[in-house]
């Protein structure tokens, strides 16, 4: 049909020598959103971790399935409870041929908690470095802290010699007065060096010839861009300019499928995407229901929990590609998530619940939904609006960039919604992260949950949530944390809908390994 | 004529003090920039003392004083999102959207004139008319439309020409140009014919009106009567007169095509200015608007007053208005 | 197009009725592309104007949406069925509903939008020219100034404003208002210089010299003298300009700043659709755009019949 239509338009001819091929080596891929900066503190986001992730190296690092492994330090014990020792790994060179040693490590663990860094939960302010001789590290804690390295994968080793004698000690901050060498260029320990780096569109990579580790690429040059336009940049992908798009649009995996260049790749993401009411108020900013909040009332969380058909969302809007949640975090994260169901999708149950609790007219709420951060984020939106009509619920729906929608919704905001969507991967990939950010009891200023928007709050969560951080005994944790999400499914704290799925585009002749966390991780790809 | 050039010249600072006003007071409300800046996790003290920090808590006198003052000096601070100078982001991406605005100029010139003398010599013929009708497709869909079509067409079912990028550029001096290499021609195609069609209406249509108009003039009845050939008078004395409104008017729509580019950047991923611009408005990066909005506002403003200024250089009667008006 | 030398209309006395009688209706009946395309502008109109009525469907009803409807492809279609002739989108919204509600939500913004741009501008135009001097010099600074917002420039700002300024409303109570004043704000220019040049042409006349003289507010003079004669251009600078506010805020569903998704217009229609053009779900994105380009395309004919059929010398 489409062809029929276009065909008379096919004029230019002439123009036609075909697109020039990239050489065998030459990777060239694309994101949506951009390098904000090279100074691996300045953002903690995704993207701009996972792609320092390349140039930079933690003290551990995380393998394909998401294991913590040896990278910048080689071993590491706990001596004491509270004190742990870290042994360097000897030769590693930064990229400009600078020695890696303690004096590195020290210097990081500073800077990643000075002022300006956006990683500065990655150590805890009273935990204390201590350079025992080059290649060895102590680190005091306060309290013992199982889950202490968990993040360090993204906490990347900065050279101290280089920093200081390039003025990048302090973290670059948009209130700098010129930009520093340290957001311009980068000097890491990875397989990886960055060539040259145009802000905002596009850098180029190289391979860093004198890494630690043997590498599993085959790769001679890396070229980056970022097209923000998702038809764009599947249109890039199937016609070969690019090796690796993503993400790529549910819709149109099958199309990348269909082409017989191009395969898409798809995997589960451990990003959890999630409803949540304001439970906090004693009226809802947003409702026709005045004196009183109907989300106070367990029934009413409840029924909006039944109306929502998580398979039609499922099927039609995500294509099969989110994996239903019945708690907040994947199960790939909590190894007893599997001990828990989604309430099922029931209309008339719903309508009961609404009825008893005295809404049985339903009432009108709006809901806040970003429209540029998740998969399909708005359409998920206007189908929940849609569901919830069926009961009698009208749903004003609020879709916004992400820029104005994090900025009402948040604490800066002052949690100015009634009803939201909202997505969360635990940064340690841990329940005690949910726990933490998301469940606990939280004062109007956001002091304690500080993204437990609708201000959910039961003290016996809170008391579980601090056991479960001291405790050392894997089985009897998995046990506490199951306490806790018993608690928070059965008051509806927050309707899990799913977790999202991962989907990345790819040229046939290209072999690469897709991680959970959404990280593009170079030194596994193989062009043939 | 000094005083004229005066008064106009004070009258476009003015006009740009105005721009500058409206940017900045408009950006006090598009959003938290913080949000922007920081990851999810960062805490509400750390974002209040960024928010301090930035001069955010500033009056909003201090804050313009501050913006103009900067401005002045071509600073625009640093970018909310990328921590770099604005001004250097901006001199970085000018190249991209010039070139590209400048050929599709060049494109609906090269190709609206004559179609335009054409549809005015000839207005009755069948070819005049599906000029004036065709042309008025190419402005009956969303910009937009037109440019995914054409990736759809030419880069994904063909693959003839590249769908998003500037291709490889090479630097003169400080001015990376896409003209010299072949990549960089390729892409320059899709996107500047996409953004041209606007203008190409445009131009075409007024050559037409304006040919209708000289050719009905005394002027060109008494060139007939001369006896010089129709070539002669067409092109010699029709065409030539026609031409002075039809710069005017193209150069005066040179500031739009650079703004009507956003939507083009977008479509197509081309790193020019408007890309960097939209980028900024979904990411409140309040800098970069305003530097954007600056330098549209100072290109049109520039635009103008040399447009003004050979008006009365060529133009006496303007002159004497001109004395009049003082 | 119309008659091979068609008399300029210079009617100083003005009235409606002498242009409609004349030559207007002549070269109408001569041309048949004119002919058509204001059947199909009219068509329109009545589309719009009925929607609710004849819609099989009320696609802003969201209890009536079933999501398991949704992608539907036209009844011709394998898969396709009667009950949504063209198919569905995304959400299980009839397409052909969709399209009629959305040609009535971008007809009205058009409408809007070219109204309010008008009056703005032939105010302005008459103050500027009228009492001249400095208002004069600050009403056309003004208009530069404006000049040096597109549209789309001036409704990113807007947008901005707005939902910084009232953050409780939501999108579908703003958007109506945001895009009316966005696209107004970037037409009144013309109008305004187009009846200031008018203007500054009248007031030189014996007439209005004469009328003063006997006393005739001179307010009164421009306006009752004035205001005829510039209908023919302002008409057909309305018209064009109607066409380029649907493509306009077609445009501005592209940059997010359209109406929101439970409300779309053609435009917002034709975005959602783009998202599906490579999935081969393409009546999303092709019906509600070969509508928009059908009106767009009868609006500009419309226009350029009228500007030839009024007055060749319009500029």
């Amino acid at each position: 049909m489409k062809k029929r239509v276009l065909r008379p338009v096919l004029l230019a001819a002439a123009l036609a020598t075909g697109l020039s091929s990239a050489s065998a080596e030459t990777f060239k891929f694309a994101f949506q959103g951009t390098l904000k900066s090279l100074d691996p503190y300045s953002l903690n986001e995704t993207f701009t971790l996972g792609f320092l992730g390349n140039v930079y190296e933690g003290l551990t690092r995380r393998d394909g399935d998401l294991n913590i492994q040896p990278a910048l330090a080689e071993s590491w014990e706990a001596v004491e409870p509270t004190r742990w020792r870290f042994k360097l790994r000897q030769g590693v060179k930064f990229h400009n041929g600078n020695d890696f040693n303690a004096d590195d490590v020290i210097f990081s663990a500073d800077r990643v908690r000075s002022e300006g860094s956006d990683l500065i939960k990655r150590i805890g302010a009273d935990v204390k470095f201590e350079k025992v001789d080059d290649y060895t590290v102590d680190v005091i804690l306060s309290s013992p802290n199982p889950i202490l390295h968990y993040e360090w994968d993204t906490w990347p080793i900065v050279d101290k010699e280089w920093a200081e004698a390039n003025n990048s000690v302090k973290v670059t901050s948009a209130s700098d007065e010129a930009a520093t060498k340290i957001s311009l260029e980068a000097n890491g320990t990875g397989p990886f060096k960055i060539v040259s780096h145009n802000v905002g569109v596009s850098t180029v990579l190289e391979p860093n010839a004198d890494w630690w580790d043997s590498a599993k690429h085959n790769l001679t040059r890396v070229e980056f861009t970022t097209i923000a336009s998702p038809a764009t940049r599947v249109a890039a992908l199937l016609s070969g300019e690019l090796d690796l798009v993503y993400p790529v649009p549910v819709q149109d995996i099958k199309r990348v499928n269909d082409n017989a260049a191009t395969s898409a790749l798809t995997g589960p993401e451990l990003r959890t995407i999630f409803l949540g009411f304001d439970q906090m108020r004693d009226e809802l900013i947003y409702s026709n229901i005045k004196g009183k909040n109907p989300f106070k009332d367990i029934r009413v969380r409840q029924a909006f929990y039944k109306a929502i058909d998580i398979e039609a969302i499922k099927s039609k809007v995500m294509r099969n590609l989110a994996t239903p949640s019945a708690i907040m975090i994947s199960p790939f994260l909590y190894s007893r998530a599997g001990d828990f169901t989604r309430m099922a999708y029931d209309l008339d149950g719903a309508k009961a619940l609404l009825a008893e609790a005295g809404y049985a007219d339903g009432f009108e709420v709006s809901m806040d939904c970003p429209n540029d951060r998740y998969v399909n984020d708005e359409a998920i939106c206007q189908a929940v609006a849609a569901m919830l009509a069926k009961v009698g619920i009208t749903i004003n729906l609020n879709a916004q960039p992400k820029a104005k929608y994090f900025a009402k919704v948040l604490a800066s905001g002052g949690f100015d919604t009634s009803f939201f969507m909202l997505g969360w991967t635990p940064g340690s990939l841990d329940s005690w992260n949910i726990l933490d950010n998301l469940e606990a009891c939280r004062d109007e200023a956001g002091v304690g949950g500080a993204f437990n928007l609708g201000g959910y709050c039961n003290p016996k969560v809170d008391a579980l949530k601090d056991l479960i951080l001291v405790e050392n005994d894997p089985a009897k944790r998995d046990e506490l944390i199951k306490q806790a999400f018993e608690i928070t499914t059965s008051e509806v704290s927050h309707i899990p809908l799913h977790q999202q799925g991962l989907a990345w585009g790819i040229s046939s002749n290209v072999e690469l390994v897709q991680r959970a966390d959404n990280q593009f991780m170079m030194y596994h790809v193989n062009k043939k | 004529m000094l005083a004229f050039m005066i008064r106009r010249f004070l009258q476009s600072i003015l006009v740009m003090l105005v721009v500058a006003l409206i940017s900045f007071l408009l950006f006090r409300f598009v959003g938290d920039p913080v949000d922007q800046m920081v990851g999810i996790e960062t805490s509400i003290d750390q974002r209040d003392a960024l928010r301090q920090q930035l001069g955010l808590n500033d009056p909003v006198l201090v804050q313009f004083f501050h913006f103009i003052a900067g401005a002045l000096r071509f600073d625009f601070g640093i970018s909310y999102q990328f921590k770099q100078p604005v001004a250097a982001m901006i001199a970085e991406r000018f190249p991209a959207t010039l070139e590209l605005s400048l050929l599709s100029v060049v494109i609906a010139i090269v190709a609206g004139i004559p179609m335009g003398v054409y549809a005015g010599l000839k207005r009755d013929s069948w070819l005049s008319r599906m000029f004036m009708t065709v042309s008025l497709v190419g402005i009956s869909l969303p910009p937009f439309l037109v440019g995914i079509l054409f990736i759809f067409v030419f880069s994904v079912q063909l693959q003839w020409l590249p769908s998003f990028g500037r291709g490889e550029t090479v630097l003169i001096g400080f001015w990376p140009t896409g003209f010299l290499t072949q990549s960089g021609l390729k892409a320059l195609i899709l996107p500047s014919i996409t953004l041209a069609l606007f203008q190409l209406t445009l131009i075409m249509r007024l050559v037409r009106s304006e040919m209708l108009e000289v050719l009905r003039t005394d002027y060109i009845k008494f060139a007939r009567a001369r006896g010089l050939s129709r070539r002669a008078v067409n092109f010699g004395h029709a065409l030539k007169n026609t031409l002075v409104p039809v710069m005017t008017i193209t150069g005066l729509q040179l500031g739009s095509v650079i703004a009507f580019a956003i939507i083009t950047e977008t479509v197509f991923s081309w790193p020019g200015m408007g890309l960097l611009f939209l980028q900024a408005v979904q990411n409140v990066d309040i800098p970069i608007m305003a530097a954007y909005l600056m330098l549209i506002g100072f290109l049109f403003v520039l635009i103008n007053l040399i447009v003004d200024l050979l008006y009365v250089a060529v133009d006496p009667r303007i002159r004497i208005d001109a004395r009049q008006a003082n | 197009m119309s008659k091979a030398s068609s008399i300029p209309v210079k009617a100083e006395q003005g009235a409606i009725a002498r242009f409609l009688a004349s030559d207007i209706v002549y070269s109408f009946s001569r041309s048949k592309l004119t002919m058509l395309a204001a059947a199909i502008t009219l068509f329109y109109f009545l589309m719009a104007l009925f929607a609710p009525l004849i819609a099989p469907h009320d696609p802003f009803d969201l209890a009536s949406l079933n999501l398991l409807d949704s992608l539907t492809p036209p009844m011709w279609e394998e898969g396709g069925v009667a009950q949504f002739p063209l198919g569905t989108d995304d959400q299980g919204r009839d397409l052909l509903s969709a399209i009629m509600y959305g040609s009535r939500i971008s007809l009205a913004v058009g409408f809007a939008s070219v109204a309010f741009a008008a009056i703005l501008g032939i105010s302005l135009g008459l103050l500027s020219g009228y009492v001249g001097g400095t208002l004069d010099s600050v009403i056309m600074r003004i208009a530069d100034i404006q000049m040096t917002f597109p549209s789309i420039l001036i409704a990113l700002l807007i947008d901005g404003t707005v939902s910084g300024l009232l953050p409780q409303a939501s999108r579908e109570d703003t958007a109506f208002g945001v895009l009316t004043l966005s696209i107004g704000l970037s037409f009144w220019v013309q109008y305004a210089r187009t009846v200031r040049s008018s203007v500054l042409i009248e007031k030189e006349r014996e007439y209005v010299q004469a009328a003063r003289l006997i006393g005739l507010r001179p307010l009164t003079i421009m306006v009752r003298h004035v205001l005829p004669n510039v209908l023919g251009p302002v008409l057909v600078i309305a018209t064009i300009n109607l066409a380029l506010a649907i493509i306009t805020e077609a445009t501005l569903s592209f940059l997010g700043v359209g109406f929101p998704l439970t409300e779309p217009s053609l435009g917002a229609l034709i975005n959602i659709g783009n998202n599906f053009l490579f999935s081969g779900e393409w009546w999303i994105t092709i019906f509600p755009g070969v509508t928009l380009a059908v009106l767009v395309l009868s609006v500009n004919l419309l226009g350029d019949w009228l500007r030839d059929a009024l007055n060749p010398k319009l500029r």
